[in-house]
Formats: structure tokens, C-alpha cells, sequence
């Protein structure tokens, strides 16, 4: 591990990454050299500081959930096969996708999948709810510190009293689906890649 | 008593003094009775005249919506144009000549509040989402439109008409008008994808249209035309639209900067928005700008600024200001557009007018489905066959065509006249065939139609976690797309411009903070007109004075969602669930203060 040979992209690999994820040949090689660029330790995978590098990510509010939602479950590394599968999660709907036949089942970049990665951005805690305070969280990274508490505390009362269907003061997965139904999220959680 | 007495005659002799003075200027011999009551109809024949129109325009409206099964049916601007006709008809039976649609009036007076109401209230997300759409449509489109149809008229040679006026007819008649589409389009609720791509279009393309009116026009003049020539209209079309967006700019960065000083008199508020719209409208006119393209700028981006400056109240003046002159605008036009069919000289040729039509039409769809084919390489979301036919279907034709039509000169376009008969007759047809038989077609192809959402803090507050998140996935793969820009530019506002532009503390509140206080005053508002329950009268008079000082609700918005909270805790009497399902408002203009000012209302 850790040699150069392993670190260069085989065709096999693409292949497969092909068919989990539905990108282009050509959109995989070039998400490959991304990759080694930001793969500064060249072990062929990236590390949170990798991704803090970017200067992009450091000044956006969300920064730090964006990279943690590409690592699993308690892993300090993403190789490229787990940075390809969250980006896929970004792909443009196409609507002969709905006839091809890939292996995970539902492709990842359906309209659920993107909604449910959404979600798990906000829900940390991973119970299927985003509750008050987790929500509470999220609104005070994207609104500052010049904001009281009490009218951050409002307007979060005010969004799960708007969202909130059975009564249990947290938003679950369904009614976040619900709430954004009017919204185009195909178009909104879309990324064009170039060919 | 006396004294009173005598102060009511010598008032009276003061009075009659320069009166008879007046009297005696004409007459110094004659001892004429005194005239109690005369007549004087030329001191206020203008005035009269034109205050006579709009109550006839705005008495015409009124008694449209008593009719239910005709206005169903029949889109407004057909009925207007109608009694147009009648109103001509009565006029030339009478045996005066009837007024013709002044270019100078329709161009400096009707067209500007329909224009600035639209740009005022322009949806902005959709529209910059599908800005590069819009844009091949509006400049691509109307080329290719004009070509086609200014060529095939001359390979046609119905009479005997030389390339370039055909070419200008082309032009003319080949821009889709903002009006016509308005009016149309508002009634059929589609959905806001196509509503802002075919409106959007006809706003821009006023750009192309004025290059080419003036190009052609040139050049005709001119007799010959070098490739010199055609590379300075390529060139005169940048100037046109860019400095069109320029002039806007400008006068839309002064007028938020005043609207910053405005705190102390905010009575007058509402006067700088629409003084500095329409100056930027006749600045740019004066250098053969675009004006639309002015005004839609200036509307643009002063808006978010100006409302985080003026008062609760000035911002629903402004609504109402530019929703009332809008509309009675856009009924004249079509009143006139009426009346000057009845009185134009007319010019028949059944050759030419046929030939117009079927050209207009075939380069429309041809237009429309080729731009598209491309188009759709670059679009996330791809446009089907079904929009594609709304596209071009919805592309009416209207009173600037005839405008511009009717400003050509006679010594340089005999035809004018044939032209205005055609372009007339596309008017009508555009508008009578196609304007009736949109709705229908739009139910029969189950076209998705406009959704009717309420504000929802849900839908804001994902929105901007959604843009957050892209921007950032956008740095990660180093592709710096759309959402990267746009992050790019918020930034930027809310570091520098608003700084600039706002005044107070309002700079530093987070957009989702604003959106959110502007939810609660609405509820407050609702509450208020509709008389809820009792033991909300405290909520009301708390809230009261601070609405009656125009100030945003901080505190009082606290204190609903201590309410609020309270109810959550208490689990929720279905009695006062405010702020969840509020009552019914009432039918009128009042709830148009409740609905989304991102859409386009003109009339309930």
C-alpha cells in the first residue's frame, strides 16, 4: 500500500465506478486528477485536512458537515471509490437513467437519495429526526453571530411547527420530504459536470 | 350682522370687479347680461380627454369580472380590443376622426409602468437559474425570426419589395411583446418555468429588436450596406443592451442610496422609486438605448435594498402604485390598439398579410424547436416537447411591433401602410386565436401549471442550506459552476454593497432573518384584518403600535413565538393556531399583501 502503482486509476476500477455511480468515463478520470490533487499525503486517500485546504469549504458556513459527509462512519479517510459515491449523489437526473439497470437498485442520484443526503447533513446524530437543537445548529452557521438566540430560537420553532405533522417537535425524513416537494431539487442539488 | 353683511358684499364686488373687467376686455361698448354660467371646454379639453379614457378603461375592467362565463372563457386583451373597435366604430360614425396609439405617448407614458411593474417584481432566482436560456431565446431567437421571415418575404415578392424593408417588417413583426404576453399568460397560471422563460424573452429582446429597427431603418436610408456596416451593428447591439443594463444600474444604486437618508420623510418614499425608474427609462432613450432593459435593471437592484430602507407601508404603495398603472396601462393599449385599427389608413393586400402569418408562425416553431435541441446539451433539467410547444405558442405579438411600425416615415417606406395593415392583422391573430385557445391547449396537454405556495420559512431556510452545500461540493471537485459565482456575489454583497446601500442595522441582518420578520408581519397583518379570536386582542394591541411606527417587528415577533411556543407546549388549541392555518382572508386587494411577491399578480 502506498506505492504509485496503487494510486493510478485501473481500468477495472472505472468500470465498476461506472456502474455504481452512473458518471462518464471521461468525467471519472477527471474527477481522478481532482483528486490527486487534493491528495496532498499521495496515499490514495484524503484526510479531513485535505479537504480544509480548500479554500472554498473554509469560508462556507457548512464547511464542516460537507466534509464530514464524505467519510463513513467513524473513518478519518475517503479513498476514490467513497469520493466518487458521494459525488454521485450530485449528478444531473437524466431521464433515460430510469430505464438502466444499475446494481444499488435506486440510482444515487435520485430525488430521494439527494433529499435523504440532505438530511443526513443536518441530523448528526444519525436517529432519523433533526431535532430542535440540531436544527438550531445549522441555522446559526448560516445566519452569524450577530443573531440572539431567542429569535434563532423562534425562527426554529416557527420551522418545525411549519414542518412537523405527528406532533413529536422534530422533522423527520418524510415531512422534510414533504416540505420540499414544491421545490425543483433535481435542478437545486444538481452540479454540472463537464463531459 | 351688519358687519357681516357688508364683508359678504364687498367679497362679492371684489369678485365681480375682475370678472367684468374680463367681460369688458372682449366688449368695452356692449352691456352683455351677466353670464352666471359659461362654458369653457378648450381650458380643459386635454385633461378631460384624458381622464375621460382612463375611467372608461378602468369602468371597462370593472365590468368584465361581473361577467364570469365570458372573462373565463375570453382573455382580457381580446374583449379590450373588441370594444376598441366598437369604441373607433362609435367615433367615425359620429363623423370625427378617431385618435390613433401616438407612438410618442405609447413609448414615453403606457409602456414604462407596465415595464418597471414587471421588472420590479421579476421572480429572480428562476430567472437567473435560467438566464442563459432566456438569453439565447430573446437574441438568438429573435435573429434567427427576423431573418427567416424578412428573407422569405422577399423571395416571395407579394409586392414587389425590396430586401431591406423586408428585412425591417421582419424585425418589427418578429419580437415576442411583453404586454401581449402579460396579459395572456397571467390568466393561465402555468407553471414558473415557462411563464418566465417566454416573459422573460420578451423582455430581453427588446435589446435586438431596437438594433435591428434602427439598423434597417439606416440603412435603408442609406441606400447601401457595407460589411463595415454590419460589423457596427454587431458592435451597436453590445452598446445597446449593456448600456442599457448600465444607465439601469446607475439610477438603481442612486436610488438606494437615498432611499437610505429617507428615514425622516417617509412619505415620499414611494415617489424616488418610480422618479428614479423612470428617469433611467428616458436616459436611456435619449441614447437610443434599450430602455426596457434599463428599467428592468434599475427594478432589479434597487429592489432588495430599497425595501430593507422604506417603511411597511411605502413598500405597499409601491405595490399598489405599480399594480394600478400597470394595469390601467395595459388596458389602454389594447383600448387603442382597438381604435386605431378603425382609424388607420389601411392597405389590404390578402398575399402579403397571409404570407406574414404563416411566416410568423413556421419561424416561431422552427425557431423554437431548433434553439431548444441545442439549448438542451447545457440544461440540467431539460426542456420537453410539451414546453416546447407552450414556448412557442406563447409568443405573442403586440403593440410595440405596431408602435415601431407606425413610426416609420412615409417617404422612406411607402409601404407603411400595407405594413401596418399586416402587422394589425398578426396582432389580432396572435392574440385572438392564440391567446383563446392557450388555455384549453394548456388543459389538454396537462401542463403542469403554477403551484400555489404560501411564504414557507421551511422552503427558505433549505433553499439556502441547498446553495451553501453546492458551493461547497463545487469547490471540492474545483469546477466553478453557477453556484460558485452566486456564493461568490452574496459575499460580496453583504460585505461591501450593503454596507453602502443600507441604513442602520438593517445591513448586518442575514437575509433568512429578514425573510422571516417580513412572514410574521404578514400573519400580523392577517390577524388584524380578519378579526380572530378574543384572547389574541392582547397580541394585537401589543402588536399595533409598533406596526403604526412602520418598524420591523423584532420584539413583536418575539412575542408571537413566545405564543407560538407556548401553544406547542400546551398542545396546540385548534382555536388559535395563528400562525399555522390562519383564517381566510378576504377576498380583494387586501390579500395581496399575503401572497408571494415573487409572483406577478395584476387583478383579483
Amino acid at each position: 500500500m502506498g506505492s504509485r502503482a496503487s494510486s493510478l486509476l485501473r481500468e477495472e476500477d472505472i468500470e465498476e465506478i461506472k456502474r455504481e455511480t452512473g458518471f462518464s468515463h471521461s468525467q471519472i478520470t477527471r474527477l481522478y486528477s481532482r483528486f490527486h490533487s487534493l491528495d496532498k499525503g499521495e496515499n490514495g486517500a484524503l484526510s479531513r485536512e485535505d479537504f480544509q485546504r480548500i479554500p472554498e469549504l473554509a469560508i462556507n458556513p457548512l464547511g464542516d458537515r460537507i466534509i464530514n459527509a464524505f467519510f463513513p462512519e467513524g473513518e478519518d479517510q475517503v479513498n476514490f471509490r467513497g469520493f466518487m459515491r458521494t459525488l454521485a449523489h450530485f449528478r444531473p437526473v437524466e431521464d433515460n437513467e430510469k430505464n438502466k439497470n444499475l446494481t444499488s437498485g435506486e440510482p444515487l442520484n435520485s430525488r430521494a437519495n439527494k433529499l435523504l443526503f440532505a438530511f443526513r447533513l443536518y441530523d448528526l446524530d444519525r436517529d432519523d429526526k433533526i431535532s430542535r437543537d440540531e436544527l438550531l445548529q445549522v441555522l446559526r452557521m448560516m445566519v452569524g453571530v450577530n443573531i440572539s438566540d431567542e429569535q434563532l430560537g423562534s425562527i426554529a420553532d416557527r420551522t418545525i411547527q411549519e414542518a412537523d405533522t405527528n406532533g413529536d417537535m422534530c422533522i423527520s425524513f418524510s415531512e422534510f420530504t414533504k416540505v420540499l416537494e414544491k421545490v425543483d431539487v433535481e435542478q437545486k442539488m444538481s452540479i454540472r459536470f463537464l463531459h | 350682522m351688519r358687519m357681516r353683511m357688508m364683508k359678504m358684499l364687498l367679497l362679492l364686488g371684489l369678485c365681480c370687479g375682475p370678472v367684468c373687467c374680463g367681460q369688458n376686455q372682449s366688449d368695452p361698448r356692449d352691456q352683455r347680461v351677466f353670464p352666471v354660467l359659461s362654458v369653457n371646454y378648450d381650458y380643459v379639453q386635454m385633461p378631460f380627454e384624458v381622464s375621460l379614457w382612463i375611467l372608461l378603461a378602468s369602468l371597462l375592467k370593472l365590468g368584465f369580472h361581473l361577467l364570469p362565463r365570458l372573462s373565463a372563457v375570453v382573455p382580457e386583451s381580446c374583449l379590450l380590443i373588441v370594444v376598441g373597435l366598437l369604441v373607433g366604430g362609435l367615433i367615425r360614425v359620429m363623423g370625427k376622426k378617431p385618435p390613433v396609439l401616438d407612438s410618442q405617448l405609447f413609448f414615453l407614458c403606457l409602456l414604462p409602468p407596465i415595464i418597471l411593474d414587471a421588472g420590479y417584481f421579476l421572480p429572480l432566482r428562476p430567472f437567473t437559474e435560467n438566464a442563459g436560456t432566456i438569453l439565447s431565446f430573446a437574441v438568438l431567437g429573435t435573429l434567427w425570426n427576423t431573418f427567416f421571415t424578412g428573407a422569405l418575404l422577399y423571395a416571395c415578392r407579394p409586392a414587389a419589395l425590396e430586401l431591406l424593408p423586408c428585412l425591417l417588417f421582419g424585425s418589427i413583426v418578429s419580437a415576442v411583446d411583453p404586454v401581449a404576453v402579460l396579459a395572456v399568460f397571467e390568466e393561465i397560471h402555468i407553471n414558473e418555468l415557462l411563464h418566465i422563460l417566454v416573459f422573460g424573452e420578451s423582455l430581453l429582446n427588446d435589446a435586438v429588436t431596437v438594433v435591428l429597427y434602427h439598423l434597417f431603418e439606416e440603412f435603408a436610408h442609406a441606400g447601401e450596406v457595407t460589411a463595415g456596416d454590419v460589423f457596427l451593428g454587431v458592435v451597436c447591439f453590445f452598446v445597446v443592451a449593456l448600456g442599457g443594463v448600465l444607465v439601469g444600474g446607475v439610477y438603481g444604486v442612486l436610488a438606494a442610496f437615498t432611499s437610505r437618508f429617507t428615514s425622516h420623510t417617509r412619505v415620499i418614499e414611494p415617489l424616488f422609486v418610480f422618479l428614479y425608474s423612470y428617469m433611467a427609462y428616458l436616459s436611456a432613450e435619449v441614447f437610443h438605448l434599450s430602455g426596457i432593459m434599463a428599467l428592468i435593471a434599475c427594478g432589479v437592484i434597487m429592489r432588495p435594498y430599497v425595501e430593507a430602507n422604506i417603511s411597511h407601508k411605502s413598500y405597499t404603495t409601491i405595490k399598489y402604485f405599480l399594480k394600478m398603472w400597470s394595469s390601467v396601462s395595459e388596458t389602454l393599449i389594447f383600448v387603442f390598439l382597438g381604435v386605431s385599427t378603425v382609424a388607420g389608413p389601411h392597405a389590404w393586400n390578402w398575399t402579403f398579410v397571409t404570407i406574414t402569418i404563416v411566416l410568423c408562425l413556421l419561424s416561431r416553431v422552427l425557431g423554437v424547436v431548433g434553439l431548444t435541441f441545442i439549448i438542451n446539451k447545457y440544461r440540467m433539467v431539460k426542456l420537453s416537447g410539451k414546453d416546447q410547444f407552450i414556448v412557442a405558442y406563447g409568443g405573442l405579438r403586440g403593440a410595440i411591433a405596431f408602435s415601431l411600425a407606425f413610426l416609420l416615415s412615409s417617404d422612406d417606406f411607402p409601404m407603411k401602410d400595407m405594413f401596418l395593415t399586416a402587422i394589425i392583422t398578426v396582432i389580432f391573430f396572435t392574440v385572438f386565436v392564440q391567446g383563446m385557445t392557450i388555455r384549453p391547449l394548456v388543459d389538454l396537454l396537462a401542463v403542469k401549471k403554477r403551484k400555489e405556495s404560501k411564504c414557507s420559512i421551511n422552503e427558505e431556510i433549505h433553499t439556502q442550506f441547498l446553495e451553501h452545500l453546492l458551493a461547497g461540493i463545487e469547490g471540492v471537485c474545483g469546477h466553478y459552476g453557477h453556484h460558485h459565482w452566486r456564493d461568490k456575489l452574496n459575499r460580496f454583497n453583504k460585505r461591501y454593497i450593503k454596507r453602502c446601500l443600507i441604513g442602520g442595522e438593517r445591513s448586518q441582518e442575514p437575509q433568512l432573518v429578514s425573510f422571516y420578520n417580513k412572514m410574521e408581519l404578514k400573519q400580523a397583518l392577517m390577524l388584524l384584518e380578519s378579526n380572530s379570536s378574543a384572547n389574541l386582542s392582547t397580541a394585537v394591541t401589543a402588536a399595533a403600535p409598533r406596526l403604526e411606527s412602520g418598524e420591523r417587528l423584532r420584539s413583536g415577533s418575539f412575542f408571537f413565538s413566545e405564543r407560538s411556543a407556548g401553544e406547542v407546549n400546551a398542545r396546540r388549541k385548534p382555536s388559535v393556531k395563528f400562525s399555522l392555518e390562519p383564517p381566510k382572508p378576504p377576498r380583494g386587494p387586501e390579500h395581496l399583501l399575503e401572497e408571494d411577491e415573487e409572483l406577478m399578480h395584476r387583478r383579483h
